[in-house]
């Protein structure tokens, strides 16, 4: 039997996003399951009941039915006590649980029987699950959108620009890490025309910030700032004093900051203090997207955006609600590949399946048996295999013979040895008029092998086809034999011999034609 | 026509043939260069015809045999289909062999060629004689063979008789045996026992040597058919004092063996051991395959033509990497079309050919030329090798051991070492094959298991028709 998946609407205040959109519904119809929307469940997102109706859902009044009639529950945002009350015994929820912050609901949700997939809780250093990393597509988004916000509360433009009025200087942006957000803003910024500096903890990120066309800034001080599974870690003291020296003179510098540090678990970082927020021109814009966690800097007032020492400080806790329909897309997806994953067999029913890292990691809580936290996956062995396979690699080579590397001397000597005593045992026995025709052999070797390099692979085929044709030359041997003038008194098998040579001028005969004439057909395909 | 007249007509066909194969540098001057071709063909066999070594009663047997050589000659030239052009040349590369042979018979057989030589030149000349007929017995039968492989009239599994190598040197020593008793022959009678018995040899040398071949080592197969055919006709050249013959078989000699040289290197095999018709290096192959590291880890993704298509359709960069499984599904048109649309839509799409993709050198370029693919996007292995970490998607059609990661990554793997083509590093790569079998070689294809590959699984020709559909839908 068919499950059906439902998408009750987002009860939380000020979200629009919904946990699908009606081109994934069709999505999740062909791989065999019934969906049921709550009605005006896509409104925020501009995604009205008819749509979803077009798309194959079923649309369900009211959130007790919606939530009666679904196996498994699509959510956005951490569900709230009275939603999980609707949930039925036994269901599936799949979404943002969070279960670290928030143990009540967890226990609730035990309590209900329930499975449950917290798409935060994805392993994400496995490639294979990038595609269900909702984490990551909503950051983009978020990052995408604090640029939009800074730049609508920036009076000036981003981009450089010489009018007639005057010149104008682009604008200079500076974000503070560079994790999926940091990066979508850097590239949004940059494709405004900013001039786009970045920092991170993490050294390696430095690589991704200029690809998209930031400057990484680095913080005069050694330590390495990688805390696993692609997050930062707390840092030391004497790293911090230096972070915030890099920060204050950045603040001096820039029109808009954009921070992005979160450290799981934690409140987040204060890089951005009061006398920095004063020593900015005035005018300039701060976006604190850790705004919901403490925020990064310290007048963030979050979910507002206020004005402090001419500075606009944006603290929206809700920016990807201000790209709803985007985000709900990229969601919407992510859910639909975690789905696929769920269910191979494409007949509509899930399997859970712990054996799978990606699965295990996302379920928390198993038929109401709390399974969260998951075991580190298994990290690839293969990544400890080339270094331990290196040293083979050179002998084996060797056996090879080694492709294109010059021949060693020893190997040389030899050959010139060989073609000497070759050369030297010609000449002792062969007649003169042998040598003629050895001369000319032997130089035509060569012309043969410096034109016939130069011959570009994509034409060897018809190389062969033409040198097949030349090769039927050979009938020249067999004209002359055919009926040479004769010398008088030989006792010469003329009937023999014209028949050996006719049958050979036939059979080269087709080569010749056949040859030229095929070769000349694959070359006229040849065409820019 | 005097002979120096014809000599120097003689020379003007050489400089013409140097420069048909000179022309073939690049498909611009190529059509020209064919031309050059036959020209220097023309001006060679009119300058023997109306030369002195001919005389007027020949001609007639002359024109009949031309005119019933040349329309069947035509006639094949004109239906071949692209994906057959190995097994055409193979065919024609036997009738090179075999009419070396007939003309050393036929010129062994006449006084005339013998009359006023030296007792030197007489050796020599028999020595030419045994050695032209040997090499060209043994392109004909090896090119029949070949020819039977590449139609599959016989299977493409290698035949390996036990002892082989030193059935090959038994029957080497006799062929020098008889050698010597052919030298020493009075009369032409008494040679002609050694001749026939060092013929019969050599055609069974020849079937032997290819019949041990298997499918995908064809192109270095057909190259050094290609090569042995040049040599039977300088042999022969040799044999009547002709320079023209000695050129042009050395021309045609070197461009197959430089062919078989490219294929080897292209595969990582010892020129040497090929050109002998020693595949012996294959015999190793199935003890290393035991004492691999078995299954590669990791799982397979399959996909389907439709979401094959919107991949496409969202790339940016895209490389086809085409195979003998295109050619065998004759997928190559749909190709064209496929890649017609996405170029339309502004995606880069490109081709990169490994040098032994088909089962002759450039069969892939000349299916893609035939299904109208432009020349400069079709891509050599070095040249679009280092765009694949660029690339969005790269799509392997009915290839399997030239996109191999194993070659670079397993130094134990039996093909470690060959040039292969990094569609692994591309973002997402997608395998079109039938089944999870493994290629020529033998070995596990580790690409199968990658994170970035998908597999999609059916007749090319079908899959590709599929996603074109959804492409232009």
């Amino acid at each position: 039997m068919a499950l059906t998946i439902g998408i009750p609407r987002e009860t939380a205040a000020g979200e629009k996003r919904v946990a699908t959109v009606p081109e994934v519904v069709e999505k999740l119809v062909k791989l065999g399951f019934k969906v049921a929307v709550e009605s005006g469940a896509g409104d925020g997102a501009n995604c009205s009941d008819d749509t979803y109706r077009a798309a194959g859902a079923e649309i369900i009044v009211g959130a007790p039915q919606l939530w009666a009639a679904s196996d498994i529950v699509f959510k956005v945002t951490v569900p709230a006590s009275a939603e999980v009350d609707l949930m039925r015994e036994g269901g599936t929820l799949i979404g943002f649980i969070w279960p670290a912050q928030n143990p009540e609901l967890m226990k609730q949700l035990a309590a209900k029987k329930a499975t449950v997939l917290a798409i935060d809780c994805l392993p994400r250093m496995l490639s294979r699950a990038q595609k269900m990393d909702a984490l990551t597509s909503q950051a983009g988004v978020a990052g995408y959108r604090a640029v939009i916000e800074a730049a609508n509360a920036f009076g000036r433009f981003f981009n450089g620009q010489i009018t007639a009025a005057g010149k104008v200087p682009p604008a200079k942006v500076f974000i503070a890490g560079a994790g999926v957000a940091g990066l979508a803003a850097i590239g949004t910024a940059a494709g405004l025309g900013a001039i786009v500096r970045a920092n991170d903890t993490r050294a390696e990120v430095a690589d991704q910030v200029k690809s998209l066309g930031g400057e990484f800034v680095k913080v005069e001080y050694e330590e390495e700032g990688g805390g696993g599974g692609g997050y930062a870690k707390v840092m030391s003291e004497g790293f911090q004093q230096a972070q915030r020296d890099m920060y204050a003179k950045q603040a001096r510098e820039v029109d808009i900051i954009i921070t992005t540090a979160l450290i799981p678990g934690k409140p987040a970082p204060r890089l951005i203090t009061a006398e920095m927020v004063q020593s900015m021109k005035p005018g300039s814009v701060i976006v604190d997207m850790a705004a919901e966690r403490g925020g990064n800097c310290e007048l963030t007032e979050p979910g507002q955006a206020v004005v402090k020492h001419g500075v606009t400080i944006i603290g929206y806790t809700d920016l990807n609600s201000r790209l709803a329909k985007q985000s709900s897309t990229l969601y919407g997806t992510n859910l639909f590949r975690l789905t696929e994953e769920l269910c191979k067999t494409k007949d509509g029913i899930i399997n859970v399946n712990m054996e799978d890292d990606a699965i295990r990691g996302l379920t928390v809580i198993k038929d109401g048996e709390v399974t969260w936290p998951a075991p580190a996956p298994k990290l690839p062995a293969a990544a400890a295999k080339p270094a331990a396979a290196k040293p083979v690699a050179a002998p084996a080579a060797h056996g090879h013979g080694a492709g294109g590397a010059p021949a060693s001397a020893g190997k040389t000597a030899a050959i010139f040895g060989v073609a000497a005593l070759l050369f030297l045992l010609i000449g002792a026995y062969a007649p003169a008029a042998f040598l003629g025709h050895f001369t000319v052999f032997v130089l035509a070797c060569f012309v043969g092998y410096m034109v016939v390099w130069n011959v570009t692979p994509a034409l060897h085929t018809p190389l062969m086809s033409v040198t097949n044709a030349i090769s039927s030359i050979i009938a020249i041997g067999a004209l002359v034999q055919i009926a040479p003038p004769l010398a008088s008194g030989l006792d010469r098998p003329d009937e023999w011999i014209r028949w050996l040579a006719v049958v050979g001028i036939t059979l080269t005969a087709v080569n010749m034609f056949g040859g030229f004439a095929v070769t000349k057909r694959m070359l006229s395909m040849f065409r820019k | 026509m005097s002979a120096s007249l014809a000599t120097v007509s003689y020379i003007g066909a050489i400089i013409l043939f140097i420069l048909s194969l000179g022309g073939l540098s690049n498909p611009e001057s190529s059509r020209r260069g064919n031309l050059y071709g036959m020209i220097g063909m023309a001006i060679a066999v009119l300058a023997t015809v109306f030369g002195p070594r001919v005389s007027a009663a020949g001609i007639p047997w002359i024109i009949a045999a031309m005119v019933v050589g040349g329309s069947v000659g035509l006639y094949a030239a004109r239906k071949v289909q692209m994906t057959q052009m190995p097994e055409l040349v193979a065919l024609m590369h036997s009738m090179v062999g075999l009419a070396a042979c007939l003309v050393g018979y036929a010129n062994y057989i006449d006084p005339m060629a013998a009359l006023n030589l030296t007792s030197a030149e007489k050796g020599i000349h028999e020595i030419e004689i045994y050695l032209g007929i040997l090499i060209g017995a043994v392109t004909f039968s090896g090119s029949l063979i070949a020819f039977g492989k590449l139609s599959g009239k016989i299977g493409g599994k290698p035949l390996l008789l036990p002892g082989r190598h030193f059935m090959n040197l038994l029957g080497l020593l006799v062929v020098i045996a008889f050698g010597w008793q052919f030298l020493h022959a009075e009369a032409v009678s008494a040679g002609m026992i050694g001749l026939a018995v060092m013929t019969v040899i050599a055609l069974l040398f020849g079937i032997h040597m290819v019949m041990a071949i298997g499918g995908a080592d064809m192109p270095v197969v057909v190259s050094m058919l290609n090569s042995y055919s040049g040599w039977a006709a300088a042999a022969t050249g040799f044999m009547l004092n002709n320079d023209l013959l000695i050129v042009t078989g050395a021309l045609v000699g070197s461009s197959g063996a430089i062919l078989s040289y490219i294929m080897c290197r292209a595969m990582n095999r010892n020129f040497i051991s090929v050109i002998a018709g020693g595949f012996g290096s294959g015999g190793g192959k199935p003890a290393k395959k035991a004492d691999g590291d078995g299954q590669p880890a990791g799982e397979v993704v399959s996909i389907s033509a439709v979401e094959t298509a919107e991949l496409l359709r969202e790339a940016k960069s895209v490389i086809i990497v085409p195979g003998y499984g295109m050619a065998v599904a004759q997928a190559q048109h749909t190709v064209y079309e496929i890649t017609k649309l996405l170029r339309e839509k502004g995606v880069n799409v490109r081709f990169g050919i490994h040098p032994v993709a088909g089962r002759m050198p450039g069969h892939m370029n000349v299916l893609l030329a035939e299904a109208k693919v432009p020349y400069d996007i079709v891509m050599e292995m070095d040249e679009v090798n280092p765009d694949f970490p660029d690339t969005d998607v790269a799509m392997v059609i009915g290839a399997n051991d030239i996109v191999n990661p194993a070659a670079q990554e397993e130094p134990g793997s039996p093909i470690a070492g060959m040039p292969v083509l990094e569609v692994w590093k591309a973002k997402t790569s997608i395998m079109m094959k039938r089944s999870m079998a493994t290629g020529y070689a033998g070995v596990e294809n580790p690409l199968f298991y990658k994170e970035n590959n998908r597999m999609l699984f059916g007749d090319a020709k079908k899959m590709l028709e599929e996603v074109f559909v959804a492409l232009k839908a």
